[in-house]
């Protein structure tokens, strides 16, 4: 199986074409939203980090951002700083540059302020987006594929449908040579011991379940039950009861492939097959850990109808729900409610995921991004703001 | 095959509703291919669960065939299986600092 996408230099392959323009630091949004609105064909990543953090915090921030700007769905980037942000401007240059593709970059506080740093960062993202619709979408195998899976707004018909059909599509996926990212952490407290029984050896069966543990204390020293937090005010109103029942519906998304390996937040996952990364289950900091880690697509099942996409990684929004798919139609791209009926099947569901995401990553265009709601995206923090 | 509630694994001690049901309702219950119907005793809203067997208080709730919690109250076959007579057992930082 093939799909049309953009070879990049370092081996990755883009399903989309933008030019990048990435905030450095939360105090540049504006001048970031200010030039992607004025040049199609740009994407931008705004965010609410990069300053006044602890130093682990600021890592995950350069992390995140290099992650980012390496996405193969990205042509080139040009990384927005305003000069004192304390994340590592010249670092996330370089970490990009490494991808092999063009960095550029604006300091407002050298420029003159937001005005002129405006007003040059839209000349100059002309000029690279004239550069990038030179290249033309060619054929690869779908081993090129790296999906990121999610599940959001749940309630119990994502784990009878949309949560395994994605699993389908995960095997089919991996057994083609792809690779599948499974993320959300919180959503394993209660069905680890399965995804451990999973892992391909002991030392990621460890792994999985000292993220969990770590996920569990983090929540846990709140000093509070952690329902109505996880499983959100929501998810008690769709039917479910406890985290444990959540969880056990969200790993399904796993399939039955092998896990390979685990890797920290936004990791590019070397070991390529089925594999685990750590995150949180809130969409602003999953999505964006995907994308960091190299995603070029992804799918995310739910059931009450999530609306948030992201800027430059198609989001594909698969429900189980006749509800959602009606009350939600702005958002859903694929309803599979007629497995509840029992008039379609998990498997013959799996595969219609599986030849979307092909399509998609050709070209076809997703509910979040006909309707350009993306934007509210974050990196994901342990600590305070200080 | 139209059916009310669906029940995943065999050692299942709850049902989940796919359509709303109604109070005194007969639900067309699945389990594998077959169909046992279940009279509820309360409305069970799209997508909530019901005891599809007497549930006494302090048993493990059932559900995928792993446990996703346990009975604080006697649940009666048919009835409302939900957050008012099922608590979790994980992330539970509230009995942590009870007892410290």
């Amino acid at each position: 199986m093939e799909f049309m996408g953009y070879g990049r230099p370092d081996g990755q392959v883009g399903t989309r074409n933008f030019v990048g323009i990435l905030s450095a630091v939360v105090c540049v949004n504006e001048v970031v939203e200010a030039i992607a609105r004025q040049v199609q064909g740009t994407a931008r990543f705004t965010h609410h980090q990069g300053c006044c953090q602890t130093p682990l915090d600021i890592g995950l921030v350069n992390k995140a951002l290099i992650g980012l700007g390496k996405n193969p769905n990205l042509h080139s980037v040009i990384v927005v700083s305003l000069g004192c942000e304390s994340t590592d401007l010249q670092g996330v240059i370089d970490g990009i540059k490494a991808s092999g593709k063009r960095v550029e970059h604006l300091v407002v506080q050298e420029i003159g302020g937001a005005t002129r740093t405006i007003a040059q960062g839209v000349l100059l993202a002309q000029e690279m987006v004239g550069e990038a619709s030179k290249e033309q979408r060619k054929p690869f195998p779908i081993s090129k594929l790296i999906m990121g899976m999610k599940c959001g707004s749940s309630d119990t018909s994502s784990g009878l449908v949309p949560n395994p059909a994605i699993g389908v599509a995960s095997d089919l996926l991996v057994e083609a040579g792809g690779t599948s990212i499974l993320g959300e952490v919180t959503e394993f407290i209660g069905a680890e011991h399965i995804l451990a029984s999973h892992a391909k050896n002991k030392e990621v069966a460890d792994g999985i379940l000292a993220l969990v543990d770590r996920m569990e204390k983090r929540a846990m020293a709140v000093g509070e039950d952690i329902r109505g937090g996880q499983p959100t005010g929501g998810n008690i109103k769709g039917g479910l009861t406890t985290i444990e029942e959540k969880s056990l519906g969200a790993i399904a998304k796993a399939g039955s492939a092998p896990i390979q390996a685990v890797y920290e937040y936004g990791e590019f996952p070397e070991a390529g097959g089925l594999v685990v990364m750590d995150s949180p289950g809130r969409e602003p900091e999953i999505l964006t850990g995907l994308a960091a880690a190299g995603a070029n697509v992804i799918v995310f099942a739910t059931g009450r109808g999530a609306p948030q996409g992201f800027p430059f990684v198609p989001v594909i929004k698969i429900t189980g729900s006749q509800t959602a798919a009606e009350k939600m139609i702005d958002h859903i791209d694929m309803n599979l409610a007629a497995v509840i009926d029992g008039d379609d099947t998990i498997p013959d569901a799996g595969k219609r995921v599986l030849d979307r995401v092909v399509s998609v990553a050709s070209g076809e265009v997703t509910k979040a991004e006909l309707s350009g709601y993306f934007n509210a995206m974050d990196i994901f923090m342990q600590g305070p703001v200080i | 095959m139209a059916i009310d509630a669906i029940v995943l694994r065999s050692v299942d001690n709850v049902a989940t509703a796919v359509q709303n049901l109604k109070e005194g309702q007969e639900a067309a219950t699945r389990l594998d291919r077959e169909l046992i119907p279940v009279v509820v005793g309360q409305d069970i809203p799209y997508g909530h669960k019901f005891a599809f067997r007497d549930i006494k208080k302090g048993e493990n709730i059932l559900k995928y065939g792993e446990v996703i919690g346990r009975a604080t109250a006697d649940i009666p076959r048919g009835m409302h299986a939900h957050v008012q007579n099922i608590e979790s057992l994980r992330g539970r930082g509230d009995l942590q600092k009870e007892e410290a």
